[in-house]
């Protein structure tokens, strides 16, 4: 192995600093490095490699600040052995990091416009690094507009934060759930239907996606019903991702590597692949 | 200042949005101005209510009732429509509305609909393009709900 492959796929050790119950299944972990080690910066939407040691290693995005880079922050929904073990880990105990990978969401091309975020259950986890950059440099964009859906009021993330992002100026943020009890006064419905309250300046804004494909599909149409340019338009998409670095394929959509082509690309990118079946 | 007239709220709501004024102010004509309480029943499951209603404020909960239990299906919003079934004239109501908080909203006999579409083709295209829309979006909601696209994967049936 080449040097250089070596560096990319050897973790840093790091410590786990908290662990905060989210919801029933999903949790977020603060870890750190344990050696002292410098942390690479990330960007926005960019993804950590984190290795359970005995266990399997994961491809889990940053949800953190991208702008305090001395600790990483990550919300990890537990589904199966080895999420389980990571959300199961204590304060202290020690995983490996390796990168950041990835592309991110250019945040950039969203200066001077209004910034439409629209999130499905977990997929607000690798938006929540655009809401922090939005908020630290508000006068660089118009509005924040955040649409949010889940499953019902109990898999709502960051519940606070949405409370307190919805209060600054020039900020809107609607929270729907697909199942609501009697006991939920919000809105219910699917995230599509939010549409119909907020008033978008279509040649002025740029949309950030992230959730379940099929989800992110309906917005799309959406969002082009309301006239958003395809280039306007950005997706996280999600494939079984191993290397983290487009050296084991696995994770290998039409022409792109999700690892190293993504996982953030432009909906003019991703249009040709995301209606075609088997891939 | 001066109050708004029917005409001018109807304008601006945007289920009329690109109507003729004149089909507008047919529809000002027939317009009730109503308000709901919280926690209100505006209708009930199987009720035969004819009233279509565009709402201006609140915010309104569609419920089906099962043994023991409520479901809560839908909310709608102002900007948004309610009852839309009434303006095609069968059966009761599918579902149960319920204001989650008070509700303004301008309320229209379907019936008294029915009748102007018939008498005035345009109209009736008009208001029928409409109503499609609305209940096409609906589907299409409801069945992207029906996927549950949230559940774990181990979870789903299919």
């Amino acid at each position: 192995m080449s040097t250089l492959a070596t560096a990319v796929m050897t973790s840093i050790r790091a410590r786990v600093g908290a662990v905060v119950k989210e919801t029933h299944d999903t949790f977020t972990l603060t870890v750190s490095p344990a050696d002292g080690q410098a942390l690479e910066p990330f960007r926005p939407g960019q993804f950590n490699m984190l290795y359970v040691f005995g266990v399997g290693e994961l491809p889990i995005s940053i949800s953190g600040d991208p702008e305090q880079p001395e600790q990483l922050v990550y919300t990890v929904r537990s589904v199966g052995q080895a999420t389980h073990a990571l959300v199961s880990r204590n304060p202290g105990d020690v995983i490996g990091v390796r990168g950041p990978f990835g592309t991110h969401w250019p945040v950039e091309a969203a200066r001077g416009k209004d910034v439409l975020i629209v999130a499905g259950g977990i997929g607000l986890a690798p938006l929540r690094p655009v809401i922090y950059h939005v908020l630290r440099h508000r006068d660089d964009y118009v509005r924040l507009l955040v649409l949010y859906g889940a499953r019902s009021p109990r898999d709502l993330l960051y519940r606070k934060q949405l409370a307190e992002w919805s209060r600054v100026p020039d900020t809107q943020v609607l929270t729907t759930v697909d199942y609501g009890g009697l006991s939920w006064r919000g809105h219910v419905g699917v995230v599509t239907t939010l549409f119909r309250q907020v008033r978008l300046h279509p040649a002025e804004t740029v949309a950030f996606i992230c959730g379940p494909e099929i989800m992110m599909r309906y917005v799309i149409r959406q969002l082009e019903a309301r006239g958003v340019a395809p280039n306007d338009i950005y997706l996280s998409m999600e494939r079984n991702m191993k290397c983290g670095v487009g050296f084991c394929g696995h994770c290998q959509l039409g022409p792109y590597f999700v690892c190293k082509d993504g996982p953030v690309f432009s909906y003019q990118q991703m249009r040709p692949w995301l209606d075609r079946h088997e891939i | 200042m001066q109050a708004k007239s029917l005409a001018e709220i109807l304008q601006e709501h945007p289920f009329l949005e690109g109507f003729k004024p004149e089909h507008v102010q047919k529809m000002a004509e027939l317009a009730l101005e109503v308000q709901f309480g919280r926690d209100q029943i505006i209708f009930r499951e199987g009720q035969e209510s004819g009233l279509f209603f565009l709402i201006l404020s609140g915010k309104i909960a569609l419920e089906v009732s099962a043994p023991g239990r409520i479901f809560r299906v839908q909310t709608l919003e102002a900007g948004e429509e309610l009852g839309w079934s009434s303006v095609l004239g069968e059966g009761g109501k599918h579902f149960q509305a319920r204001s989650l908080e008070t509700v303004r909203a301008l309320a229209f006999e379907g019936s008294r609909l029915r009748q102007l579409c018939e008498q005035d083709p345009a109209f009736g295209y008009a208001l029928m393009k409409r109503l499609l829309k609305v209940v096409a979006e609906r589907l299409q909601a409801t069945r992207l709900q029906l996927l549950d696209v949230y559940a774990p994967r181990a979870a789903k049936l299919i």
